[in-house]
């Protein structure tokens, strides 16, 4: 069947440079001493840790669950002890440190026993199927890490109409899909099958940007062999090709609303990676505790490596063998969208896909001079997937507009770097959006805290009049309390009174029966 | 180990602003040839006065802003200004004009506005407004190509007309000089002819619109295409300016051929394709969005169409330029695009 192929608007030709890392297949990364596992490792809440100091582990145990439903267990990756639960950098831009769980491996990579492999995944129901996936600490491999069980969720009258698995892989340098299409090919045409039935979806795609035949070979083979109905496609190589939204928009025409997720069109996308770890948990009862991370850049071998999640930046380096005195810089994940380190002591976790190492000749990030003034010239707009003015973001932004700078979908930004890339004035544009993204976020959550102080200023006062009415209150019961002691007290008086009274009636009545007996008889 | 942390996007296309003037200005260069071999080297006397000038008044100003020099005169961008301001304003134009449009150009509409990308209306048309204004004699005042005169302008005559006013054989220019094609045909309208009788037998007029500037008309055309091929400026602009100009001289022309030019003579007269491909085509000042690039070159093509028939002067790429210029921003805000994944109106 032959299929007809969109088009999103804008994108850049980039240089590929993914042939260096391709040449040798996975190697497998050395377990080192020690692995440390930050409980976040996904978008959304840290996992809460299972385990204690001095607890011994065995590999693909579950030392840590998931918080809430947005969340993800951690498992560990090999067998060993647990030395420490505390603060370590992880492999976020800001290079901020969170909390993590430190293991040091006893080399006998042990598995712990209560594996529970599916055979056939057809005689579960997608419940118990998303159930494994989710207890298997499973998020996409593609890049953002969002806990698959999710996307593998449909919601109320939901259908999926078309899965789409991706193997775009745009980014220049990362060729971690790549290799595993080539080498693992039925992991994930399996894995897939898995999620078409836990989505119940009708049709299958895999989407592949031509630039990798030999990946899209295997796949075919491989479903071949499975005898399955999938389709693999090879989109135009262009980047950000493998954005979510933009290979929707490739392979279906669909365009998916800012804000909105695919499966409200009847699409949903994951990750080939990702399909692969969903064959491991169900097919094998093996959780996520390894991925697939390429080494590029500016070393004698590049490779693709099967890491441990928790071994450190430095470990692999080293084991790639990478000598640190040319490094320039390291970047985490791919020159478009990845950032750099700014300390190779940290761990990779189940989002690194990629580690591109850079100097100044090998791999000549070409460097940005200082940036000239916008000429309007419009390539950023020619360029942008979005179809966002980045010219006019880029004016609000600096003169920091920031009601304008949303009236021209700020937000709407994905922050893929084409307008950056193609800028002749050489303007960092991106960072711009970035800064006034964060300062709107910021302004917001001052506005919330004022908010909320004046929340709490108005209820201080409420509460202030309510003590004072109840104090109020409580002085009138009180008095009216004495008030009530009083009157019976005068009761009483007028009881005594009464009888005074009654006898000095009395006495008079008889006074008055004996009057020669005068009243002054008394004083007799 | 000390590592650089820059944010992404780590890669660059290696474009350059100053390629970027580069090229058109390459661009330019056909015309420019053709320029010389139509009417003699006046035009590079020109150029070179107006790039020197241009410099000096583009270095001051940096420095007097207290702006680096070297990455800002380095970026061409008035090295261009100057270019097309010379291709405005007549060959063996005396030396102190140029000077005076330069200077309105360059520190007037660019600088005091705030420099490279934040000046509102074209540099090159508001210096030549200005000594259109100020000095009418001597900006209407053109050669003949070398031709019709018989008068060959050598590098040296043309270097001594424009700095001392006569030329190196002692010909004063004024003594050879006619008015422009569009110019004569303006007048004589004025006059009750009908075109056909004003351009019979006139060698000013060739086959196609003026005899020399319909060749120099059409190398404007052939480096502007090369600059939409290799993507310095979009085709819209140009399209839509040159299309609706044609159009409407088309409609006037099938009404009464004798009391309006022909499209063709419009599209190959005058300032029509430097202006559509090198003035009206410039970022700063022109509309940023397809749809408003498209309104943008339609206001001009019809301005300049009203102002040749019935304004005041034979040409109006000028004028509707810096007409247009002012609407430039309304547009951008109207012709937003249609964001990816949203309704027009969202």
């Amino acid at each position: 069947m032959i299929r007809q192929l969109f088009q999103y608007k804008g994108g850049v030709k980039l240089p590929e440079h993914k042939q260096q890392s391709t040449r040798l297949p996975i190697q497998k990364a050395a377990l080192p001493q020690r692995l440390t596992l930050p409980l976040q490792q996904h978008i959304g809440t840290p996992s809460t840790p299972i385990v204690e100091v001095g607890d011994s582990v065995l590999k693909g145990q579950m030392i840590a669950k998931a918080a809430s439903l947005i969340s993800a267990p951690v498992h560990a990756p090999t067998s060993g002890r647990v030395i420490e639960i505390g603060e370590y950098a992880i492999p976020h831009p800001s290079g901020l440190k969170a909390p993590c769980i430190v293991i040091e491996t006893d080399g006998n990579d042990a598995w712990c026993d209560h594996r529970k492999p599916v055979g056939d995944c057809h005689d579960y129901s997608p419940d118990q199927i998303r159930d494994y996936i989710r207890n298997a600490g499973v998020v996409g491999l593609g890049g953002a890490g969002f806990p698959s069980f999710l996307k593998l969720t449909l919601g109320n009258d939901r259908v999926v109409e078309t899965l789409i698995l991706n193997g775009a892989e745009c980014e220049p340098y990362i060729t971690c899909d790549d290799i595993l299409m080539r080498e693992r090919p039925l992991e994930i045409i399996k894995g897939l099958m898995i999620m078409k039935h836990a989505l119940v979806a009708k049709n299958c795609v895999i989407g592949i940007e031509d630039n990798k035949p030999e990946a899209a070979a295997a796949l075919r083979g491989a479903i071949k062999e499975l005898a399955v109905e999938v389709e693999v496609i090879e989109v135009p190589t262009r980047y950000p090709t493998g954005g979510e939204k933009q290979l929707i928009k490739i392979l279906t025409g669909k365009e998916i609303p800012p804000k909105a997720l695919p499966i409200e069109k009847r699409v949903v996308v994951h990750n080939v990676g990702t399909a692969a770890a969903v064959y491991r948990a169900i097919c094998l009862g093996e959780p996520l505790i390894s991925r697939i991370t390429t080494v590029t850049g500016a070393l004698k071998k590049p490779a693709n490596y099967e890491i441990p999640f928790g071994i450190s930046a430095a470990e692999l380096l080293a084991q790639a063998g990478v000598e640190e005195s040319s490094v320039e810089r390291i970047i985490h994940g791919g020159p478009m969208m990845g950032f750099s380190l700014n300390s190779v002591e940290i761990p990779l976790i189940k989002t690194s896909n990629c580690l591109l190492v850079t100097d100044k000749k090998t791999v000549p990030l070409l460097d940005k001079q200082q940036a000239h003034a916008c000429i309007r010239c419009g390539s950023c707009a020619d360029v942008c997937p979005i179809n966002l003015l980045p010219q006019q973001l880029y004016w609000h932004s600096r003169a920091k507009d920031f009601d304008k700078v949303q009236d021209y979908n700020l937000f709407d930004c994905i922050e893929c770097g084409c307008c950056d890339y193609v800028c002749p004035s050489q303007i960092p544009l991106v960072q711009y959006f970035r800064f006034a993204k964060t300062s709107i976020w910021q302004a917001e959550q001052e506005k919330k805290q004022a908010e909320l102080a004046k929340e709490r200023h108005q209820f201080r006062q409420l509460r202030i009049e309510r003590e004072k009415a109840e104090k109020k209150a409580r002085h009138k019961a009180k008095a009216a309390k004495v008030a009530a002691n009083n009157s019976e007290n005068s009761d009483k008086k007028q009881a005594i009174e009464d009888a005074m009274a009654r006898v000095k009636a009395k006495k008079q009545q008889a006074a008055e029966a004996s009057p020669e007996k005068p009243e002054s008889g008394g004083n007799t | 180990m000390q590592l650089n942390t820059p944010s992404s996007p780590h890669i660059h296309s290696g474009d350059q602003l100053s390629q970027l003037m580069q090229r058109v200005l390459w661009a330019l260069l056909p015309a420019i040839t053709l320029y010389v071999v139509f009417f003699g080297w006046g035009i590079i006397v020109n150029i070179l006065i107006a790039v020197l000038a241009a410099l000096t008044f583009e270095a001051i100003a940096l420095r007097l802003r207290k702006r680096p020099l070297g990455s800002n005169l380095g970026d061409f961008s008035a090295v261009l200004t100057a270019v097309l301001l010379a291709l405005a304003l007549p060959p063996l134009a005396p030396w102190w004009l140029l000077v005076v449009a330069v200077f309105f150009a360059i520190v007037f509409a660019k600088h005091l506005y705030g420099g490279l990308g934040f000046n509102p209306f074209n540099p090159a048309m508001i210096g030549y407004v200005v000594v259109l204004i100020s000095f009418p004699r001597e900006v209407t005042t053109w050669l003949p190509p070398e031709a019709i005169s018989g008068e060959s302008i050598s590098f040296v005559g043309a270097l001594s007309a424009t700095l001392t006013g006569t030329l190196a054989n002692g010909i004063n220019p004024d003594a050879i000089s006619m008015a422009t094609p569009l110019d004569h045909l303006k007048t004589q309208l004025t006059q009750n002819h009908v075109i056909s009788e004003i351009i019979h037998d006139n060698t000013i007029f060739g086959q196609l619109a003026g005899s020399g500037w319909e060749w120099i008309n059409l190398a404007f055309l052939v480096g502007g295409c090369w600059l939409i091929y290799k993507k310095v400026i979009h085709w819209h602009i140009p399209v839509a300016m040159l299309a609706s100009l044609a159009l409407i001289a088309g409609v006037f022309w099938l009404i009464d051929s004798e009391r309006y030019a022909s499209p063709l003579f419009h599209l190959l007269s005058g300032g029509a394709m430097l202006g559509a491909f090198f003035i009206a085509t410039d970022p700063v000042t022109a509309s940023t969005t397809n749809r408003g690039r498209i309104l943008f070159g339609i206001g001009i093509g019809i301005l300049v169409y009203i102002i040749r028939s019935w304004g005041g002067y034979p040409e109006g790429v000028a004028f509707a330029v810096l007409l247009m210029n002012m609407l430039a921003p309304t547009l951008d805000y109207y012709t937003q695009p249609r964001v990816f994944g949203r309704g027009r109106n969202s």
